[in-house]
């Protein structure tokens, strides 16, 4: 929870700086972010594959659960689409916001990156949302729909942020599915939204 | 657009190579890349008069597709849970 505050201030003095012009507007002519991007990316890979450790522990998950990541990633492009009939946004946008699985941050840099600054605004504010109605939603997701729904819910947060929330409606025995599903999420998230992206 | 592909994929063989080494400041680093490209990415919309204007209609859009991705994705583990209980 600390950890996006931080993050979420530093888009907002950032988003003032801009407003009030702080920040010519040829600063966005320059390509800075372009190369912190690829920092950034190298580093989410290096750490992914850098964990092996945490990849031994997934061995003890249940076959049938091992799919859910999969239902999750379905599930989520499924129920997104429907939004196509409800805007104007084409398939490629609702489908590349919805990818970023609760994932904030690298899905709106990847999709402003990728699809300009207004689609990057939404993916940030719906990946927001998506982390908030897991966290708040658990208890009701636990009592309707079963003990994965709330790690499904969550996402590529469900190692991290809505973690703890998942341990305790979910209950202790789904800590590692939670940390496993987060796992391949997470790392479903460059690749989903760039496909998207891709779309006609 | 796959240049951004490339340099995860790239990370993720040199991650693997040094699997048996101790290397904790990677997280650190992604923490800090994180915060910097969140700040420019702040700069970039609070330049963008267009989309401070629009920001409600951009934040409805965004509740949209945030409600409507949440529930499909309850409803795929809804029908694993059935079969796994």
């Amino acid at each position: 929870m600390k950890a996006s505050l931080i993050i979420l201030s530093f888009f907002a003095v950032g988003l003032l700086l801009g407003i009030c012009r702080i920040f010519p507007v040829q600063w966005l002519e320059f390509e800075f972010s372009f190369y912190v991007l690829c920092a950034l990316m190298f580093s989410v890979g290096f750490s992914i594959g850098h964990q092996p450790q945490t990849v031994k522990q997934f061995k003890n998950i249940p076959i049938r659960i091992v799919f859910l990541p999969l239902t999750t990633i379905v599930g989520t492009l499924a129920g997104a689409f429907v939004v196509v009939f409800l805007t104007n946004h084409s398939a490629s946008d609702v489908l590349a916001v919805a990818s970023g699985m609760g994932y904030y941050s690298l899905s709106s840099i990847l999709i402003t990156q990728y699809k300009g600054i207004e689609l990057g605004t939404i993916a940030l504010l719906a990946n927001i949302f998506r982390e908030v109605l897991a966290l708040l939603l658990a208890p009701f997701l636990v009592k309707y729909f079963g003990k994965l729904a709330p790690i499904a819910a969550g996402g590529a947060t469900t190692m991290d942020t809505t973690f703890p929330g998942i341990v305790r409606y979910s209950g202790k025995e789904f800590s590692i599915v939670s940390i496993y599903h987060g796992f391949i999420t997470d790392l479903s998230v460059p690749f989903l939204v760039t496909l998207s992206c891709s779309l006609l | 657009m796959y240049t951004v592909l490339l340099f995860i994929i790239l990370g993720i063989f040199t991650g693997f190579q040094f699997r048996n080494q101790k290397i904790t400041f990677v997280n650190k680093v992604i923490t800090v890349l994180i915060w910097l490209l969140l700040f420019l990415l702040g700069t970039e919309v609070g330049l963008n008069d267009q989309v401070v204007t629009n920001f409600h209609v951009l934040g409805f859009e965004a509740f949209l597709i945030a409600l409507f991705a949440t529930f499909g994705s309850v409803i795929g583990a809804w029908l694993l849970w059935r079969k796994v209980k």
